[in-house]
């Protein structure tokens, strides 16, 4: 059978296959990639006792400890920027950071990555200051699977804003972990600080785990998943750093009080972007208009991003269904 | 001051009898005089008993009368007999920034006023910048060995100094050589301590000692400056919570909290608010030092009363959650039966206190490893008598 699909934007029907994927029977819930984003430190706790989800195993991984114990981002680098096909195959040496080694190891364990032998599904639990609702952040435009989660989250889940943001990148360059399964996915929920558990924000967090749970049970037992639409799909433009003094370095400014807060709201040229200590107000001076998510990431000052910019665009998706042998 | 019958022909002869009746009277004691002997009342005219009782309703402290009649020969007529504390002038006054590396209001401010300290000068005052915990500001962490704001303790400053001690040890001793020695008439006069929280406290101004009429003279001034928006007062003066901190070396130490903000994040807003206030404080000490006379008044405060931790299993991990109808509710009434804490399974724990309580520093970051979720505090309010700057040879407060 082959279904059409109305793409409203350009108001014409198109025939989309149906396509059907082996089952999700291994999935992998990582929490305390950052050891200091404490809704999935202990969200991952919570679901250590459940091993199974109907057909499919589950394994939960805190992924840097020490970070965790330390209640730190990481310990010597980014451990969420080592698993690149590049790092992942470095030499080990007595000089190799901690976090280096960790990925090695966690590729052996939710991985190799690339080959038939990873984890069907990984999903990497992560915190932010920024005020960025429920963000579901992938690689692919046409992972069918992580695009029907995704659209089963934004359905079920009223309590938070939900979005998908899209890194257009080779998987061999792919660099956060989730990219050490043949599906995987982050969870970003925001705002929280770095080092507190908020109520609300962790509860939004473990909705949107069942739910993905929840998909995966349906999926595997032989739900069809109906083709269409999904909007609120953001696309990574370009990065924006803050002004800073070119002497020291330090920065002059702060995400002005117009966009702090406004996540994925509209950034038009013209619109104000940071204001100065000294009280001037620095505006965006592109051309096109875009996103900006990520506004004000404690994490990312020392990366030199005070904010990211996206285009919105909408994907189609085709109906779903588990291949049965 | 009048006795009863003097005051009586004067205050009816008067147009505003009220407002005579408040010059002539330095306390409530003599306004109760009035009502139990009530000798006078007969002598007045209805229309002044109806007045008079609305007075009365008021007056049940000095500032209900100043601030229902704000009549400026009130001040002088008022403390010309009355008890008004003289102060040296406050002329070494420190901010301090960066006690917790990450804090980052403080750490920005500081650092903009070393390089240019024009918006905080200000006549007559020494005003000195100063980073107190330049590694932890560098590596961008509450602190390298220990908390340098609980490292002020009489034991700490008098050890021998030495590189073997921990880093805020050592620059706690520097510190105290520098803007000190804590207790002595070298001291520094005043040391604004900034910080920020991941508690929405808004901006919170901690006093030390109850007993600061400086001090309280300050918070007053700094409260009706930014009104209508809120400036809470927290009292740390209690026997078991108090902590020995940065700004505790100087005469009079106040504390400047703002938040919510999160650890190593540079809030616009919270920012400006930071700087607003200290700009009321330092106003308020350049008019003390020009010799304004600052009447006596009241503030209302929360004291700190307990520290509350998460519930914890027997390993020291939390078991539960701020509860979402407490977090964010900072100096909000707590009752007994409110929701406290949420398990990560979604189970309620309430708050089983005998009365009602004001929590802050809720869900602070830098708790958890003190144990502690919130602290409560209970409202009191607080009498400051009047003060201004001590003139010629006197005594030292």
């Amino acid at each position: 059978m082959i279904y059409f699909c109305f793409d409203k934007r350009h108001e014409t029907f198109y025939l989309m296959e149906p396509v059907s994927l082996p089952p999700q029977s291994r999935v992998a819930l990582c929490g305390g990639t950052h050891g200091n984003e404490m809704s999935g430190v202990y969200l991952v706790r919570e679901l250590q006792k459940l091993e199974k989800v109907g057909s499919a195993t589950l394994t939960t991984v805190i992924s840097n400890p020490r970070a965790v114990q330390m209640c730190k981002r990481y310990t010597d680098v980014d451990l969420n920027r080592c698993f690149t096909d590049a790092i992942l195959s470095s030499p080990v040496t007595d000089a190799t950071p901690y976090e280096v080694r960790r990925a090695q190891e966690l590729n052996t364990l939710l991985g190799p990555k690339g080959s038939a032998g990873a984890m069907d599904l990984v999903c990497d639990l992560h915190n932010t200051t920024a005020n960025m609702g429920l963000s579901l952040i992938s690689y692919s435009a046409q992972d069918w699977v992580i695009l029907h989660i995704y659209r089963q989250i934004q359905r079920k889940i009223t309590s938070a804003p939900v979005r998908f943001i899209l890194l257009d990148l080779p998987l061999a360059d792919a660099y956060s972990q989730d990219s050490l399964g043949k599906h995987g996915f982050s969870i970003e929920v925001g705002p929280q600080p770095h080092g507190v558990v908020r109520a609300d924000i962790f509860n939004i967090m473990k909705e949107a785990v069942d739910q993905t749970l929840d998909w995966v049970q349906c999926f595997n037992s032989g739900s069809a998943f109906e083709g269409g639409e999904v909007d609120d799909v953001y696309t990574f433009v370009k990065s924006i750093d803050y002004p800073r003094d070119p002497e020291t370095n330090q920065i002059t400014a702060a995400i002005h009080p117009q966009l702090q807060d406004r996540d994925f709201c509209l950034l038009h040229p013209g619109d104000p972007m940071f204001l100065m200590f000294s009280g001037e107000i620095v505006k965006y001076e592109g051309v096109e208009v875009l996103h900006p998510y990520f506004v004000n990431e404690c994490a990312y000052y020392e990366k030199s991003i005070a904010f990211h910019l996206a285009r919105k665009m909408t994907l189609t998706i085709p109906p779903l269904r588990v291949k049965r042998d | 001051m009048y006795n009863t019958t003097e005051l009586c022909s004067v205050v009816s002869g008067h147009s505003s009898p009220a407002a005579i009746l408040c010059k002539c009277t330095t306390r409530t004691a003599f306004i109760s005089q009035l009502v139990k002997k009530r000798q006078p009342w007969i002598l007045l005219p209805g229309n002044f008993q109806r007045l008079l009782s609305r007075v009365l309703k008021l007056a049940l402290s000095s500032e209900g009368l100043y601030q229902l009649f704000n009549i400026p020969a009130f001040t002088t007529a008022m403390t010309s007999s009355t008890n008004v504390s003289c102060f040296h002038e406050a002329r070494r006054v420190a901010i301090f920034g960066g006690t917790h590396g990450n804090e980052m209001s403080g750490v920005t401010l500081v650092n903009l006023w070393i390089q240019n300290g024009k918006e905080i000068h200000r006549k007559g005052v020494e005003t000195k910048p100063f980073i107190t915990n330049p590694r932890a500001v560098e590596k961008c962490t509450r602190y390298v060995d220990t908390d340098l704001n609980r490292a002020f303790t009489t034991e700490n400053l008098s050890a021998p100094s030495g590189d073997d001690l921990p880093y805020e040890v050592q620059r706690a001793q520097q510190i105290n050589e520098i803007f000190g020695p804590k207790g002595s008439p070298e001291a520094y006069d005043v040391i604004f301590d900034l910080h920020n929280t991941t508690s929405n406290m808004g901006c919170t101004l901690i006093l030390e000692s109850s007993k600061d009429h400086f001090n309280l003279q300050m918070m007053h001034y700094i409260k009706k400056a930014i009104a209508p928006d809120s400036c809470p007062v927290l009292l740390t003066e209690h026997p078991l919570l108090k902590y020995s901190t940065s700004r505790s070396v100087a005469k009079h130490p106040v504390g400047l909290e703002v938040g919510p903000q999160p650890q190593g994040v540079l809030r616009s807003n919270i920012f400006e608010s930071m700087r607003v206030v200290l700009k009321h404080a330092l106003d308020f000490i350049e008019l003390f030092n020009e010799g304004l006379e600052f009447p006596p008044c009241t503030v209302d405060v929360f004291r700190v009363s307990e520290k509350m931790d998460y519930p914890r299993d027997t390993n020291g991990n939390i078991i539960a959650m701020v509860h979402p109808n407490l977090q964010d509710c900072d100096w909000e009434p707590l009752n007994p039966g409110d929701p406290m804490f949420q398990t990560f399974d979604g189970t309620t724990l309430r708050y089983e206190g005998a009365g009602t309580v004001y929590p802050t520093f809720i869900n602070e970051a830098a708790y958890y490893e003190k144990q502690q979720a919130f602290v409560t505090t209970r409202r009191e309010t607080l009498a400051a008598g009047a003060i201004k700057k001590n003139i010629g040879q006197s005594y030292s407060v």
